[in-house]
């Protein structure tokens, strides 16, 4: 939902152009260079061809520093940044030993349960010692321990649903379990901007998939009607199952999903809900249980719910959560239960003691101020970035902020400026997002105090000045600073 | 359909208590025995105090940790390779790896005997398959000449050739050598999972490539899950140079998810370390898979499908039911009575609905070189008892 302002437009177009035109030239270069040497690969054709890594090789490597830096402690709110070196220009990068302590601007780590915990690392390391690392062996053969079983209990009762299955990635917890709820015969209607392991589980399943217009929900039910109507391709028979696939929190949006009326519709309409909440359970809702809670839908309504438990538990894997009846037909045929090792139990263990932080069953209230201090946190940091005068998306309560950058030139600018004054930021290009809107995308967390924020306010309106990205005016501090942080006039942009 | 699966209550070592009980387990692919080894449990616990549990963000964003760093370098330089790249998720790393290489109207002859992430991997790559029979040499010949006696414009085309080294459907290990020169012959590429071979095989523990005399440099793709002789989690993949970059920015289970906690990446470079310093692990492994073998090879109604090398000890029925849901059922009736009856944990292979594999299911016993021969002797005697009660 972002309108691009023509000039801005332009600019970006035409630095793509020139990178492009660049690249192309040097190809044609190498080119030559390589008709000189003959190569030892006779009879095999390249294994990358010349088009598929030509953005990896003439645009993606000359700002390859800002991405996939190292670390080198717990990603808490202060973090150490290990500094790299290239004496390539910036083809390969080596590492040093010094190190840099930033503000952590870039990891998902809504309740800061990143670090070691008090309650919850000495249980971690209990079951570690009981349980060892890893179980060696799949779910249904001699994985399933104790640990496991009562970890599915903790995660069906804290989303609210009878029954759940954990998996040990979050990726393949989408990408198997699409293929074997529907096949051939069936549809999926997703939205357009679904994370790449729904887009790879709904290719996997064989179901014809279609699209409709990212939250919108009057275009799901034009596509619904349609669909309905047309019945299967080619012989027009009913379909065999329709399921609809959203997502909580959309990562490079910072968006909450329309949930209400994407249920209403559905219901209408006879279609599954199918719901991804890797960022948002956890992290918002008035006791962490999710989008659910915080928009008011009953949990009963949603078909299906999906989560991680990467972001906000500070672990790793996925669940499913759904009908007593679904839950064991899954137990029975997915193909990451029975093919995959089971999650590592010391995994396991921190999930299970986090959710008894968050609802408050270790004896203290540190759950109950987690979510508060994040929801808090969130609000103020993006009021305060708008006040600025930066294009900055998402909702309200939403943990996830992006800034608008656009311009191919001003992503390393923003990166490298900002690590310089030891602020730790996250910026996404060509492929996550559309070519021409690429921003910097900030994720608070309870572990945030006032004073962090504060530094990162100034920093980021420093170097946001140097580098040009506050596209609208600011405003003038004082009067604003006692009115609402509600203005629903920036939130909701539409996009063309 | 099934019934619940047996809850474990301790460590699956090569003894764990289920329901109370200490049983011998021969369910947990432990096979240098690292489960519950001292010095695994050591430094996963400093890693844990350092870095918490999880990485809490893809390895573009903030989630790449120095001992990932340290983890690639070391798996690289164990097996002499260029380079290496880790993945969070034993499952997930053949079937990102091959999407990345192999688009539509590529050409891949697999075997038909591969496990079900190999075949996910296969149809997401959407490419053109061709299967040949299991393990079987004159087959893949035969599929290679008529694939390049085709294919007249096969300039353009890569070409791969996917077999995995012990397979975990049938324990069969495949002839690496006889796939070394008809590669060459055809001018295929090679794509190897080492997941059952990768610290068993060879005279050191490096793979299928040790054990049949073939330089690593011939395989384009290694793959493997460390989730079998290493007892963590997650899997890497390893190779050229060129191989391992074109990953790191194309392949969806690397880009698009968590990294592997921290702990399980320094459990790995431990495990390692342990293995590189202990070469007898893998000969005490051998001896136990020689022991097993000799004790099953005259059982009654079953006989063994595996290779004689393999830490796989693959029971298949010598007359079926007919069905392979009968078949199976009868399989988990024997494993069962094992279990309560004589305190010997085996289980029988599942298939997932999804699964397109031809071969008959088994009784799957996997060795580890922590039993002893006391275990593997009970175990022996026990099947026999329970094999001749059960099928007359």
């Amino acid at each position: 939902m972002i309108t691009i302002p023509y000039l801005t437009a332009l600019t970006t177009y035409f630095s793509y152009g020139l990178l492009f035109a660049f690249g192309q030239f040097r190809d044609f270069f190498r080119k030559i260079f390589d008709w000189w040497h003959a190569s030892n690969l006779e009879g095999y054709a390249p294994i990358c061809l010349g088009l598929e890594d030509f953005y990896t090789r003439r645009l993606y490597l000359r700002i390859q520093d800002c991405f996939g830096r190292p670390i080198a402690s717990a990603p808490d709110g202060w973090f150490d940044v290990v500094e790299r070196y290239s004496n390539d220009n910036n083809k390969t990068l080596k590492r040093t030993d010094k190190i840099s302590r930033c503000l952590n601007l870039g990891s998902y780590n809504y309740l800061g349960f990143a670090a070691a915990d008090e309650y919850c690392t000495p249980r971690v390391i209990d079951s570690l010692c009981r349980f060892s690392a890893s179980t060696c062996s799949t779910r249904v053969e001699g994985g399933t321990t104790t640990l496991h079983k009562e970890l599915e209990e903790c995660v069906a009762n804290f989303v609210g649903k009878p029954a759940a299955v954990v998996f040990g990635m979050g990726y393949v917890t989408n990408s198997a379990i699409l293929p074997v709820i529907i096949g051939k015969g069936g549809l999926i209607i997703s939205d357009s901007l679904n994370h790449n392991s729904i887009v790879n589980g709904a290719r996997g399943s064989g179901a014809t998939i279609r699209v409709f217009q990212h939250n919108t929900p009057s275009h799901l039910e034009k596509v619904l009607r349609e669909q309905i109507a047309d019945g299967q391709p080619r012989t027009h028979r009913p379909w065999k199952k329709i399921i609809v696939v959203v997502e909580g929190i959309y990562s490079m949006e910072g968006e909450l999903c329309k949930l209400p009326e994407i249920v209403a519709i559905c219901k209408k309409y006879k279609a599954y809900v199918y719901l991804d909440e890797a960022h948002s359970i956890g992290a918002v809702g008035k006791t962490g249980r999710g989008v659910c809670e915080l928009l008011g839908v009953d949990t009963a309504d949603v078909d299906i719910m999906m989560g991680t438990f990467t972001k906000s538990f500070g672990s790793c894997g996925g669940y499913i959560a759904g009908s007593k009846e679904l839950i064991q037909y899954l137990k029975y045929t997915c193909p990451a239960h029975l093919y995959a090792t089971s999650i590592s139990p010391p995994a396991a263990q921190q999930i299970i003691s986090s959710i008894k932080v968050i609802l408050g069953e270790d004896g203290s209230s540190r759950g109950a101020q987690k979510l508060a201090r994040i929801r808090e946190n969130s609000n103020f940091f993006r009021s305060e970035l708008q006040k600025m005068g930066f294009e900055v998306l998402g909702d309200n309560d939403s943990p996830v902020m992006p800034i608008m950058l656009y311009n191919p030139a001003k992503i390393p600018a923003f990166s490298r400026e900002c690590l310089k004054q030891n602020v730790a930021v996250v910026t996404v290009a060509f492929p996550a997002t559309p070519l021409l809107l690429a921003r910097a995308r900030i994720c608070i967390s309870a572990s945030h105090t006032k004073e962090d924020l504060l530094k990162a306010l100034e920093v980021i309106s420093q170097v946001g000045d140097m580098v040009g990205i506050k596209y609208f005016p600011a405003e003038p501090n004082k009067q604003q600073q006692d009115q609402q942080q509600q203005q629903p006039g920036k939130d909701t942009i539409k996009l063309d | 359909m099934l019934s619940e699966p047996p809850v474990l209550e301790s460590a699956a070592g090569p003894h764990t208590i289920i329901n109370g009980k200490e049983v011998v387990n021969f369910a947990s692919a432990n096979y240098l025995g690292f489960v519950g080894h001292d010095k695994l449990l050591e430094s996963c616990t400093s890693a844990l105090e350092k870095y918490g549990v999880g990485s809490c963000g893809p390895r573009g964003f903030y989630g790449t940790i120095d001992v990932h760093l340290d983890c690639e370098a070391r798996i690289a330089n164990f097996l002499g390779t260029h380079d290496s790249i880790l993945y969070s998720y034993g499952l997930s790393t053949l079937f990102s790896a091959i999407p990345c290489f192999c688009k539509k109207g590529d050409i891949i002859v697999v075997d038909e005997g591969v496990h079900w992430g190999i075949q996910n991997g296969l149809y997401l790559s959407r490419s053109t398959i061709v299967y040949f029979k299991h393990n079987d040499m004159d087959s893949l010949e035969k599929t290679l000449e008529k694939i390049t006696a085709l294919n007249k414009r096969a300039k353009k085309l890569r070409r791969y050739i996917v077999v995995e080294s012990v397979y975990q459907n049938s324990g069969q290990i495949a002839p690496l050598d006889k796939i070394i020169k008809l590669k060459e012959k055809y001018r295929f590429r090679v794509l190897l999972d080492e997941t059952n071979s990768f610290g068993v095989l060879g005279r050191t523990g490096r793979g299928l490539t040790e054990y049949c005399g073939v330089p690593i440099e011939k395989i384009d793709i290694v793959t493997a899950a460390m989730g079998h002789a290493l007892a963590t989690e997650g899997g890497f993949c390893t190779g050229s140079a060129r191989v391992i970059d074109h990953q790191r920015l194309s392949s969806s289970g690397y880009v698009f998810s968590a990294s592997l906690p921290p702990y399980l990446a320094s459990a790995a470079i431990t495990a390692i370390d342990i293995l590189q310093q202990n070469p007898d692990l893998t000969s005490k492994l051998k001896e136990n898979i020689a022991i097993l073998w000799k004790g099953l090879s005259d059982i009654r109604g079953l006989s063994i499908a595996s290779n004689p090398e393999s830490p796989i000890v693959f029971l298949v029925l010598e007359k079926s039911t007919g069905s392979m849901k009968s078949d199976l059922q009868l399989l988990e009736d024997i494993a069962d009575r094992a279990l309560k009856q004589e305190s010997i944990f085996v289980m029988a292979s599942k298939r997932s609905t999804l699964d397109k594999c031809p071969l008959p299911v088994g009784i799957r016993l996997f060795v580890s070189s922590a039993h002893s021969e006391f275990d593997l002797l009970k175990a022996c005697e026990s099947l026999k008892r329970v094999a001749a009660a059960m099928l007359r």
